[in-house]
């Protein structure tokens, strides 16, 4: 393949992906400074007492959405497109349509945010955003999922990679779970009584667990060989674990003593043993494919996958130990869960988004990112808010529950949290700053381009007869 | 797999697997729940809430309560307890008897054993079921939360996180209106140390009228408006406090059953 026909793919992907990723950059700040908020209370109490917008119940839900929903799922849309164009070598098909989808998704979230803000949330832990926003969300991601695939189906070459298989799954996962969640439980007819907490539970652990891991690992399977220059160990391996992750994943999420028939518990603790099966796989995968690469990463994108892949087998050890009956009884009910969680969504996915992106937007665009310094320092800066954050919830959440869910005992693990949400804030500021500012120059020469067009002189043979 | 079509039949089964597990079965076991049996009782459970409670479960939702307090009480078993309700004709060999015995924490077969006993001598006894676990020794609720609890609950309300304490049980637990409206203003006022963020913008600092209205708090002096004014509760905080005294857990029932403490016939004469 020529380069010529390469830049033109990557040409192909510009407009939509920059669509996607500037509000995805955007939500991702939003997401923390709201996160930074919620996490004032535990500093002092009484800091909103006489402000409902952004006391905990309402700041805390609105945090997570707005980096769920505003930045997870568009930024890995958008990257799921290019892996699609380039796995294809083929341009970007109906590229107009990922523009729409990007505008139509991010006017939801901002619908969504500000409903859970003055109130408007529906109580269902990842599904707060009201009936009018998930139609929006929902009917944009049917659109990306639409040029994606109509991308796969042009592809040149007909084997396909591990990357596809993940990638492809996920985009028929979320419509399905999303529209179950959000027909039985936050319609006009929601199912009664705890059925609506059994699924919820079910499609909190299929988009949190499963589905950020069917396209965390897809996108690292695409970058991981790319990067190390040499091919996937192996495709047996990652196959294995494709069919045993969607297999036993699915399952988990249920929690032990839950009020409700005692089945529905049992089913989701070995499902969630068994899930050390795709663990281990994923592990040897990553491993081996890793090691023995001649390939020093310096803070680029090749660290952040690899942290990432890192941060997704201790975030898929803390599922399985959660769900194991003895130690289950001590941290239900405390931080460790929340640790699991952000672990799971800042620490495995969104470190991974980043990475894709800054390895990436230098393709698409043509032409270097502003500020490249920015990356390895960004990276230093996930990596201790991550550690910070999810270490000290951890930690706090165990203490917790030793100490008979005494609050008093938490409060400093609480408050350390708080300087890991700074450090990731400050993260995400230098990835915003990226992003816009690359955008920013791509607008000013289109502009300039245009004026020049506009203002060039007429050829001369063009007037004479 | 070799093709889109296989992936996509793949995906297909197993999301379609724990679909009908997960969410077809749930809805099918309990879609169509009614009202359940009270043991021992001719009462039905659970009963619809009043209408300012189900409002206030609607306040509970808004302000995300749900993000720190659960509302589900745990149990990791049960014991029995063997309680002497009659002496019989030869009262010392039941109190030498039962001076011997261990009556308290016992499983089925030693209930039933020392209650053999006690009946051979001609004491009479009732044997009581007693739930265990740390939620309930705590004094959180007095059996584990089952699904009839939350039968009219919409949106149900389980949370997952315990910042605060269980709420199952909190309308036992709890139950003063006036407690709970000073706990939502100014939690420190009425728990010492308290974590809880106060809940200020549910309630209205008002000047005195031509009288103080009924509803002003009585709140300590240093949590107190300035002079002439009062703090009066809006209807949404109102309505709260309806929800939070509505919750009650403390019903026996087939799937959870217990034998609710009668305080009044089983006392020690003094």
């Amino acid at each position: 393949m020529n380069d010529l026909s390469q830049q033109k793919i990557d040409a192909s992907c510009r407009v939509p992906l920059l669509a996607l990723f500037g509000g995805a950059a955007l939500w991702l700040v939003v997401g923390l400074l709201l996160a930074v908020i919620a996490s004032l209370t535990f500093h002092k109490p009484d800091m909103f007492a006489d402000c409902p917008v952004l006391s905990y119940g309402h700041a805390q839900p609105a945090a997570n959405d707005a980096i769920l929903y505003g930045f997870c799922i568009p930024a890995a849309l958008g990257v799921m497109l290019w892996i699609f164009a380039r796995l294809s070598q083929t341009e970007l098909v109906l590229p107009l349509v990922p523009i729409v989808a990007a505008n139509i998704w991010h006017l939801g979230v901002f619908i969504g945010i500000v409903a859970i803000l003055i109130g408007d949330s529906t109580g269902f832990a990842w599904l707060e955003f009201p009936r009018g926003s998930s139609v929006l969300l929902f009917a944009a991601f049917l659109l990306v999922a639409i040029s994606a695939v109509a991308t796969f189906g042009q592809r040149k070459e007909r084997e396909l990679y591990p990357s596809h298989w993940f990638l492809l799954a996920a985009l028929l996962w979320f419509p399905w779970i999303y529209a179950t969640a959000n027909l039985l439980i936050v319609s006009g007819h929601p199912v009664r009584g705890v059925t609506q907490a059994v699924i919820g539970w079910w499609f909190a652990n299929n988009l949190i667990f499963v589905w950020l891991s069917l396209v965390g690992l897809g996108t690292a399977f695409y970058f991981l060989p790319k990067l190390a220059g040499r091919p996937l160990q192996s495709s047996y391996f990652a196959l294995f674990a494709f069919w045993t992750l969607i297999l036993f994943g699915t399952w988990c999420g249920i929690p032990q003593g839950a009020p409700v028939p005692a089945w529905l518990p049992a089913l989701s603790t070995v499902a969630s043993s068994l899930l050390i099966v795709p663990l281990i796989a994923i592990a040897v995968i990553v491993v081996k494919t890793v090691c023995g690469a001649d390939v020093h990463c310096k803070g680029g994108p090749f660290c952040y996958i690899k942290f990432g892949s890192a941060a997704f087998l201790l975030s898929g050890l803390m599922l399985i130990a959660s769900a194991c009956p003895h130690f289950s009884r001590i941290v239900q009910f405390t931080w460790f869960g929340p640790a699991q969680e952000q672990l799971q969504i800042l620490g495995f996915f969104a470190i991974i988004i980043c990475g894709a992106v800054y390895e990436l937007l230098p393709r698409i665009m043509d032409f270097e990112l502003p500020f490249p310094k920015f990356v390895r320092f960004q990276h230093w800066c996930f990596m201790l808010g991550i550690v910070l954050l999810a270490g000290s919830l951890a930690i706090g959440g165990i203490e917790q529950g030793l100490k008979n869910y005494d609050l008093a005992t938490t409060l400093p693990f609480l408050r350390a949290s708080t300087t890991g949400l700074l450090f990731l804030l400050l993260g995400s500021l230098l990835f915003a700053a990226n992003i816009f500012v690359m955008t920013l120059k791509w607008k000013l020469a289109l502009i300039k381009s245009v004026i020049a067009a506009v203002t060039a002189p007429l050829e001369v043979s063009e007037v004479k007869p | 797999m070799k093709n889109g079509i296989s992936v996509f039949i793949a995906a297909f089964i197993a999301l379609g697997a724990s679909w009908c597990g997960f969410v077809l079965a749930p809805a099918l076991q309990l879609g169509t729940a009614k009202q359940t049996a009270v043991l021992n009782s001719g009462d039905t459970y659970p009963v619809q809430r009043t209408g300012d409670a189900t409002l206030g479960l609607q306040v509970y939702r808004a302000n995300g309560c749900a993000a720190c307090h659960t509302e589900q009480i745990q149990q990791t078993g049960i014991a029995f307890e063997v309680v002497l309700t009659g002496a019989g004709k030869n009262p010392d060999a039941v109190s030498n008897l039962i001076s011997t015995l261990k009556l308290t924490g016992l499983t089925k077969e030693e209930a039933d054993s020392a209650n053999d006993k006690i009946t051979a001598v001609g004491g009479k006894v009732e044997t009581h079921l007693i739930p265990t676990g740390a939620d309930i020794s705590r004094g959180w609720g007095v059996r584990r939360s089952v699904a009839a609890d939350y039968l009219y609950d919409s949106p149900v309300q389980l949370g997952s996180l315990r910042a605060g304490p269980d709420l199952a049980d909190a309308g036992t637990r709890l139950n003063n209106a006036s407690w709970h409206l000073l706990h939502l203003y100014a939690p420190q006022s009425v728990v010492k140390n308290s974590a809880m963020p106060p809940f200020r913008f549910l309630f209205e600092t008002r000047k005195i009228g031509d009288a103080p209205s009924p509803d002003a708090l009585n709140l300590p002096s240093e949590f107190a408006p300035p002079a002439g004014y009062e703090v009066v509760p809006k209807p949404e905080a109102k309505q709260l406090v309806a929800y939070l005294l509505s919750l009650h857990a403390d019903v026996p029932l087939y799937e959870a059953p217990y034998t609710p403490v009668q305080i009044s016939t089983n006392a020690p004469a003094k």
